[in-house]
């Protein structure tokens, strides 16, 4: 295994119902990488995803972070480690923006400092007297921002983001992309970023994994990808990048 | 018959007082012990999906036995008394509770317990600080039926030797003195109204902190 490697899958497998959602997946992801996995519905993004916090577990072979097996690992420690956004920020309705922003710091009796909080809210460009609001009186693009905001919140090393913008419209989603690479910029945290838009995973990511049906069809930087596509399913899929 | 009434009211008052004191004592502990054990099943069958049929089936079960039944069942197990009268009136009160309890931790979105989950909250964490919050609404909706009912069905508390309200009614009957029974129905009535009122002034506040100040969607 590399040096930097933070996460690595080796010979994961996981059948659903008679059906691979990974099969013999095999991959590395190096230490503050921004990678993006892109691939249709039932490829095996999101399954992949979650086998990184441990929310899955495969079915054979293993997964490792920063070294450590998942199957044999504290995963409460584990996942604490690691910030988690979902489509639609999936926000506690029942705790303001503050709170939620707090919510894993508060897991360990902790609070965030003020500048802390300062920071965060600047990471996310959205201003200190949203603090107090309710989370159910902000719009879709806020949400995700303050979702963001939260998984930032204990300084993660790693953040896993499933389909984060794909409820939103297109200028809101364009500004939070550039947010979110501005984030990674600054804070060198490792990204893996699943989209099933492709044009979204070659703006954003340092490297691309295509997937479909629980196999790598390829893999590559950005321009790796656009410039030889490896076979049909990708170049059905750069078909993408030409439209609009 | 309303100035019968009134005047009871006025020359019995401390007779009614100590029913009504009596009627609350029996009708709270009973509240309380729905309340806690109710709430108590209604988490255990929301984590083990297994025990949800056989513990709703039960508790529903317990509910279609006519009241009067029940406390005919109960009397040669623990004799006349406030106790089996407050058996009887738990024993009512936990499907509500039970139910909604079950309903509300269920009815949390999917992807709000998994955001949860995946930031490291422990299975207690995930049921204090997530799935009992947002539960809450249902539950207390429960609890505000269960207390109106539990009121209302402790009138019958007095045909095993509890006190309370019943008192009055039995009394009433067996004298053939009408004044009296509608005098102690009128005060049961008046009390469950007054419990509902300030349940739901309660519930109100609750679902406010729960959900902002915004309306309910």
């Amino acid at each position: 295994m590399n040096q930097d490697t933070v996460i690595a899958f080796d010979k994961v497998q996981k059948i659903y119902e008679g059906k691979y959602a990974l099969k013999d997946f095999s991959f590395e992801i190096r230490k503050g990488a921004f990678l993006t996995v892109v691939g249709g519905s039932g490829g095996g993004k999101t399954t992949m995803l979650k086998m990184i916090n441990g929310l899955l577990m495969p079915d054979s072979g293993r997964v490792t972070v920063n070294g450590m097996d998942t199957a044999h690992t504290d995963l409460i420690a584990l996942r604490r480690g690691i910030g988690y956004v979902i489509q639609g920020g999936a926000l506690f309705p029942h705790l303001n923006v503050r709170e939620n922003i707090e919510y894993v710091p508060r897991l360990e009796k902790n609070r965030l400092s003020e500048e802390r909080i300062r920071e965060l809210m600047g990471m996310v460009a959205l201003p200190m007297d949203m603090l107090a609001r309710n989370v159910s009186e902000l719009s879709g693009g806020q949400q995700q921002r303050v979702g963001i905001a939260r998984a930032l919140a204990a300084q993660p090393e790693i953040i896993l983001m499933d389909e984060p913008f794909g409820a939103l419209d297109g200028i809101t989603r364009k500004q939070l992309q550039d947010e979110i690479l501005e984030i990674h910029r600054q804070t060198g945290v490792t990204i893996v970023f699943v989209t099933h838009d492709l044009r979204e995973a070659v703006r954003l990511g340092t490297w691309i994994l295509i997937m479909n049906e629980g196999e790598i069809v390829q893999q590559g930087t950005p321009q790796d990808v656009r410039d030889n596509p490896n076979g049909d399913y990708a170049e059905r899929l750069l078909e993408q990048l030409d439209c609009n | 018959m309303i100035a019968e009434v009134f005047n009871l009211y006025v020359t019995r008052w401390d007779f009614f007082a100590q029913l009504i004191l009596q009627h609350l004592q029996l009708s709270f502990i009973a509240i309380g012990l729905a309340a806690l054990i109710g709430i108590f099943f209604g988490i255990v069958i929301s984590q083990h999906a297994k025990l949800a049929f056989p513990v709703l089936g039960v508790t529903n079960f317990i509910y279609t036995i006519p009241s009067i039944a029940m406390l005919g069942f109960l009397v040669p197990a623990t004799g006349i008394g406030d106790m089996t009268a407050v058996i009887a009136l738990t024993v009512y009160g936990l499907l509500p509770m039970v139910r909604n309890t079950h309903t509300g931790i269920k009815g949390i979105s999917p992807a709000i317990i998994e955001a949860g989950k995946g930031m490291g909250s422990t299975k207690s964490q995930l049921l204090y600080k997530i799935k009992l919050p947002l539960a809450m609404p249902v539950i207390l909706a429960g609890a505000r039926n269960m207390i109106v009912m539990t009121i209302a069905l402790c009138g019958i508390a007095s045909f095993v030797g509890a006190g309370g309200l019943g008192v009055a009614i039995y009394r009433g009957i067996t004298t053939n003195n009408m004044a009296m029974t509608v005098a102690g129905s009128l005060l049961i009535a008046a009390l469950a109204l007054i419990a509902d009122l300030v349940a739901g002034i309660f519930e109100k506040k609750l679902y406010r902190k729960i959900n902002g100040k915004g309306t309910a969607k």
